[in-house]
């Protein structure tokens, strides 16, 4: 249709404009790079992830006794002690979330370079879930932030973030970075390729406006 | 307009104040006026910033073991991060105070003259764009959850009382599609 959508403000402009003229955002109709964004960031959280389950998350002192916890140590101790839902959300904060988020960003971006079976409108829903919840892995960081501000009781007990805190932090930051960089609108071009029940299924798939229709 | 998340174009609709417009390929929600949005928005905007700085500055947790005390504010509690890990003390400053702030003074300098019928800011649309870009890095919300987290963390060694409350910003999402540009 040669036109160019705005994604903040849903605007569209004639092709080959590069700033939308009512919101001022930079106009591209796919993002070319966005795939190679996406696994580049996706690379680096993974890398940050490993650091960050094997250093020690909260280092507690009591009367002397230095105690190390890793994530999970951490939440195994929780469990320990009967509690069980904090242990929960903690292990599915740090542990479930993070490896599912790696998991569908990759099916995602597999599933824009190759064929996919699941159905587009499935994946954007997938990639929805990623989007917001990418956020609250974050939750852990905070937890040993206000921990070892509050325990400062010199020798009776005392926590200090380990490590791992920063490896986490900068892994959740980069898969977030990961998931904002994916175009989710090229989820929906790989649809149409090889979607022949399309009515519009044609023509090059990196300029694909072609469907009109009014809601 | 076009569908922001899967590009299939329509011609805009007449929406009322309590319809919404859905995209029919991916369901997202297009248009979903509300009325008198921008004035509920500039005011919690206003509270949350007074409280804001109020938690910021104010002991928000304190903790008693064998006699002593510590308390702590949401300033102490990001520079609990230090030497090696200073960094990670600005970026908690920034997810929990800073960028949340940032976002709801950008959101008032928007609206108060959208609201007012006068003119736009001479900045609004960069300012909205920016306020739109920064939601998904204010993590007040993730921040108050995490305090309930510690608290049962602690439970078990001390006692712990509350002191001033942070101020946690209500999901601005939904209020969002209304005052668009």
């Amino acid at each position: 249709m040669g036109l160019v959508a705005c994604t903040r403000c849903t605007r569209v402009s004639p092709m080959g404009s590069t700033i939308c003229d009512r919101c001022g955002s930079t106009l591209a109709s796919r993002d070319t790079a966005s795939l190679q964004k996406v696994w580049a960031w996706w690379f680096v959280g993974l890398i940050c992830y490993i650091p960050a389950n094997l250093y020690p998350m909260l280092e507690t002192r009591t009367l002397g006794n230095v105690s190390n916890a890793t994530i999970v140590e951490g939440a195994v101790e929780l469990a320990h002690h009967g509690a069980f839902g904090v242990a929960a959300i903690i292990l599915i904060a740090s542990v479930l979330i993070p490896v599912s988020k790696f998991m569908i960003i990759a099916v995602l971006a597999f599933g824009i370079q190759r064929k996919s079976s699941i159905s587009a409108h499935y994946r954007l829903i997938l990639f929805e879930i990623v989007e917001y919840i990418g956020r609250w892995s974050m939750i852990d960081v905070f937890v040993v932030a206000i921990l070892s501000a509050l325990v400062q009781f010199q020798t009776l007990a005392s926590m200090t973030p380990g490590r791992a805190s920063l490896f986490f932090a900068l892994s959740v930051v980069f898969t977030m970075l990961s998931a904002q960089s994916l175009d989710p609108r090229l989820i929906w071009d790989s649809e149409n390729n090889h979607d022949t029940d399309s009515p519009a299924a044609t023509g090059p798939s990196q300029t694909s406006l072609e469907k009109e229709r009014s809601a | 307009m076009a569908c922001p998340k899967c590009d299939f174009v329509y011609s805009v609709p007449e929406v009322t104040s309590n319809e919404r417009a859905y995209c029919h390929r991916c369901h997202t929600v297009l248009i979903a006026p509300r009325r008198k949005a921008g004035k509920q928005i500039i005011a919690l905007a206003a509270s949350v910033l007074i409280l804001i700085a109020g938690a910021t500055v104010y002991p928000f947790l304190s903790i008693s073991v064998g006699g002593q005390t510590h308390s702590a504010s949401i300033l102490e509690t990001a520079f609990a991060f230090s030497g090696a890990l200073t960094a990670l003390a600005v970026a908690v400053l920034m997810f929990i105070v800073i960028i949340p702030a940032v976002r709801l003074v950008l959101l008032i300098y928007v609206l108060l003259p959208v609201i007012r019928d006068l003119a736009l800011a001479r900045y609004a649309k960069p300012a909205f764009r920016m306020a739109e870009a920064l939601t998904p890095w204010a993590m007040a919300e993730i921040f108050a959850l995490g305090c309930a987290v510690a608290l049962v963390k602690l439970a078990d060694l001390a006692d712990v009382a509350f002191g001033w409350r942070p101020g946690c910003s209500p999901p601005w999402s939904f209020w969002w599609f209304s005052p668009k540009v």
